[in-house]
């Protein structure tokens, strides 16, 4: 028999997480997946002879609580130990690294700051932690649930006490910049410390927006190696009893009506097989979903139009190269964690600024790793792979993305490593470069979005990702969100698929 | 002052029947649509009423928004904005349609007149460009064009229209049934002519290229003396379309897109237009709200009063009570009506109240001393003019 209780589409680890909790509730499941892995922007990819790498390249907050309930453990998955530390690269050697609860090699007035700054932060992200884990209520609802998940959020930022809240408040939408400077002396470790609060975002230090969100939204969770999350992930769902078909595409999905509504028969494949469901889970982006996948003519004018208008250009490019050895940065033994090139927070704001009107930055800010010190199956023996978050990157180039634009943007961003590690160049083996316009192609991600739709304050919580479909439901009975789009964002952390799982078996 | 006009931009443009319409405002009555100048009357409007009702005459529509929507996708686009099934509108037919807000309010009501598979025209009291934008997207083959200004169109209303369009020259007009179009060759370009309007009587309505506007009067002009032909203002079209219980934007629903605060603007089922709303039809906008208040019941409905005396509750709160204690509804158009020998009114009243009884609290002026008085209201089922020849193909011979 060909019918399933559900349908996932997409196996990003979202979508496995979700489709594992149906499974575990005893739900027949089959997760759909375009590319012939699973993983979504987290599959690796042999990008070169021996070379391989995922476009997001580390796991730095996956939920513990997703990982116990899906017992990730039985199916290889570790947490890691004390997270990814972040390295501000300072040029002439002089780095600074944050990472498990302290600072090092930074001034005395800065590492006595930061135990301040990570302890307040700390506070906060604790208070906020559950909430990423839950529905949130509806805008006007008066039903209990929704009123009790108001009072809980309330409560435990109330618990915090009076003096906490109101600092709180007052910073909850601040621009990185200015926290950064009420805390801070040094100008490189600023913007090592800010860059949590922007990457995959339309926003530089001066924005006031989410930034303060998305850092505290990145304080909780494990980290983990990719590999081993998307093998887990895959895993658990497999013997859990979910189905995952990759090398799937979905055409559309199957909409029936009739004088009591609209509902969901299922999806038709690219290769044109129907197969019929109860619901469909899309973990594809929401203007994939609604725009492409079900069609607008199956919702409501007003609320098309909220969908249409969702911001969804991104703006991160990947960089990958394949070295033939360890490259070597000045004043680092080894090149581990999360090297941030920023060497200030007016470097990311000038790079910002370029993006913003669709030039490529002469000086472009990443986030830089190499992910074969960690896996060594990664490149071949001896060898390794660098792989960097570039920003920012508009998706719509002015004068349209073409060969000769990648390559220079490719080079600008290989020259800058290379103030860094100067004998990178003659390491390198294969290079490639995929704009948020390639991402967007190759992983069916509108706009190559770091979290499938802008991580604003007009797109979170209750609005992610706009009201009437921001409780994983949607306008259309049986058919529901699954993934970044869906509060409470991006970023492999599971929550997504875990709340949406929850709405689902309620 | 300088030899440029500093205000042209904001004074009404005349439109094509102007020259005509200029010589025949007698009272320099003039108002404005959609910016358009506009006769609100051109000699006295209960003169203009009774030509509508006992001849015939014309009110000039070009004003009137007028959407070209075409495309292999029009008919779907269409589909989902408004409630009715455009699916079922034959060729060459014109239907009354209204679309809603996503919450099931009502934006605006309008007719949609189909040209061919892939060609319709729209028609609505005020500009709906944005919604209409909205509203194609996601849609690939669609292109809606404002064509207002490329089509000037009259409408002929009243017992002799049809005779006076048959002495035209419109062979076979009498055979147009309402809500029927149909293209009559004039002078190397087509005249279209509608069998609708805005009366509730027998009458067309005439759409043609702007440069032929004027020879298209003048021949009608011609055609129409011996009929009674004159042409009547908005203040007329008023004092008509009451009778027939027709609604009016700005008096029986508040456009939702324009409304400020929370539910003062109308659902269909408010306005007594449910039969508008197929919920048989795939989906349209605003269907799950308009479903849920179809199973709730309207909070108001659109209601037809009969009311005691002669004073015109214009304007009147409606009590269930003499003594004006319950405070149920409000009139939103009233008048005498001549033709119907009737005080009549359209309110909107709390459905829950209905079916007890109605009382109009109705105040008037005489000499500059006012008066007040508790008139009784009985509701009416069918709109208060309904003459047998708005229906009749062909109509008889008047």
């Amino acid at each position: 028999m060909n019918h399933y209780d559900s349908i996932v589409i997409g196996a990003g680890h979202n979508g496995l997480v979700c489709a594992t909790y149906l499974a575990q509730g005893g739900q027949r499941v089959l997760v759909l997946e375009a590319a012939d892995t699973p993983g979504g922007l987290a599959a690796g990819r042999e990008f070169h002879p021996g070379f391989h790498a995922s476009v997001a390249h580390s796991v730095n907050h996956f939920s513990a609580k997703v990982a116990s309930d899906l017992n990730l453990a039985a199916h290889g998955f570790e947490a890691g130990a004390d997270g990814h530390s972040i390295v501000g690269l300072g040029t002439d050697g002089a780095h600074v690294v944050a990472g498990a609860g302290a600072l090092h090699n930074a001034s005395d007035k800065d590492t006595a700051a930061y135990d301040e700054y990570s302890a307040l932060l700390g506070r906060f992200a604790k208070a906020l932690e559950p909430s990423w884990f839950r529905t949130m209520p509806r805008i006007g609802s008066l039903a209990v649930g929704d009123l009790m998940t108001f009072a809980r959020m309330g409560l435990k930022l109330r618990l915090l006490g009076k003096k906490d809240l109101q600092e709180f408040m007052r910073v909850a939408s601040l621009p990185a910049r200015d926290i950064m400077d009420e805390y801070f002396e040094d100008e490189t470790l600023k913007a090592a410390l800010s860059w949590d609060g922007l990457i995959g975002s339309r926003m530089a230090p001066r924005s006031p927006n989410s930034a303060v969100l998305a850092m505290l939204y990145r304080m909780s969770g494990q980290a983990a190696s990719v590999k081993e999350l998307v093998n887990s992930l895959s895993g658990a769902a497999t013997a859990s009893g979910a189905e995952i078909r990759t090398g799937a595409p979905v055409k559309r999905v199957v909409i029936n009506g009739d004088e009591n509504g609209l509902g969901v028969g299922g999806v038709e494949l690219a290769s044109g097989e129907q197969i019929t469901a109860d619901r469909v889970i899309s973990g594809a982006d929401p203007q994939t979903t609604f725009l492409n996948l079900v069609g607008v003519e199956h919702f409501d004018i007003g609320f098309t139009n909220r969908i249409r208008r969702l911001r969804c250009n991104g703006l991160v490019a990947k960089l990958h190269l394949a070295l033939d050895g360890l490259p070597e940065f000045e004043g680092l033994d080894r090149p581990g964690g999360r090297m941030i090139i920023a060497p200030s927070m007016d470097a990311i704001e000038f790079a910002f600024d370029d993006a913003k009107y669709g030039q490529c930055s002469s000086d472009p800010v990443m986030e830089v790793t190499v992910p074969s010190l960690d896996d060594d199956t990664l490149a071949p023996a001896g060898q390794h792979v660098l792989s960097a978050h570039v920003m920012y990157v508009p998706y719509e180039l002015k004068g349209g993305w073409t060969d000769a634009a990648r390559d220079g943007i490719r080079e600008r961003a290989i020259d800058t490593i290379a103030r860094y590690a100067p004998g990178i160049r003659d390491r390198i083996l294969h290079s490639e470069f995929l704009t948020p316009a390639d991402l967007e192609r190759d992983y069916r991600v509108t706009g190559g979005h770091w979290h499938h739709t802008e991580f604003a304050m007009d797109q979170l919580l209750m609005m992610r990702p706009t009201y009437g479909a921001a409780q994983y439901s949607t306008p259309i009975p049986g058919l529901y969100l699954c993934s970044a789009g869906s509060h409470p964002g991006g970023d492999m952390v599971g929550a997504a698929g875990h709340n949406a799982a929850q709405e689902i078996l309620r | 002052m300088s030899s440029q006009d500093r205000f042209a931009g904001e004074r009404p443009r005349p439109s094509p029947f102007y020259p005509r319409q200029k010589e025949l405002n007698i009272r320099d009555a003039w108002a404005s649509w959609n910016g358009y100048k506009f006769a609100d009357y051109y000699y006295d409007a209960e003169y203009e009423y009774f030509c509508v009702r006992n001849l015939c005459a014309t009110y000039d529509i070009t004003p009137m928004q007028k959407y070209e929507v075409k495309g292999a996708d029009a008919e779907a686009m269409l589909n989902r904005m408004v409630t009715r099934d455009v699916r079922k509108i034959g060729l060459n037919r014109v239907a009354y349609c209204l679309w809603c807000t996503d919450e099931g309010r009502m934006i605006d009501d309008g007719t949609i007149f189909k040209l061919a598979d892939d060609k319709f025209m729209l028609t609505c009291g005020s500009p709906c460009t944005a919604w209409l934008k909205m509203s194609s997207f996601g849609f690939d083959d669609v292109s809606i064009t404002d064509v207002t200004d490329d089509l000037a169109a009259l409408a002929l209303q009243g017992p002799t229209s049809c005779a006076t369009l048959k002495k035209m020259g419109l062979e076979g007009i009498e055979n147009i049934k309402p809500f029927e179009i149909r293209m009559f060759p004039f002078h190397g370009d087509t005249l279209m002519v509608s069998r609708t309007g805005f009366t509730g009587d027998l009458g067309y309505e005439l759409w043609i290229q702007p440069g032929l506007a004027l020879q298209m009067w003048d021949e009608l002009y011609a055609a129409g003396e011996d009929y009674g032909i004159q042409p009547y203002g908005e203040a007329a079209t008023n004092m008509t379309r009451l009778e027939a219980a027709f609604i009016m934007p700005a008096m029986e629903f508040n456009e939702a897109l324009k409304t400020v605060n929370l539910n003062h603007d109308q659902t269909p089922f408010e306005l007594n237009l449910g039969w508008l709303v197929d919920f048989k039809k795939p989906h349209f906008s605003g269907r799950s709200a308009l479903l849920e208040e179809k199973k709730r019941g309207p909070k108001y409905t659109l209601t037809k009063l009969d009311i005691e005396g002669n004073r015109p509750a214009e304007g009147a709160w409606i009590y269930s009570d003499k003594r004006c204690k319950k405070h149920i509804g409000y009139v939103t158009s009233a008048m005498w009506s001549p033709a119907v020998k009737a005080n009549i009114a359209l309110a909107m009243i709390e459905t829950e109240h209905l079916d007890g009884d109605l009382w109009a609290e109705i105040y008037y002026e005489k000499e500059l001393r006012h008066y007040g008085r508790v008139a009784k209201c009985t509701k009416q089922d069918k709109p208060f003019w309904t003459p047998a020849r708005a229906r009749q193909t062909p109509p008889d011979d008047y």
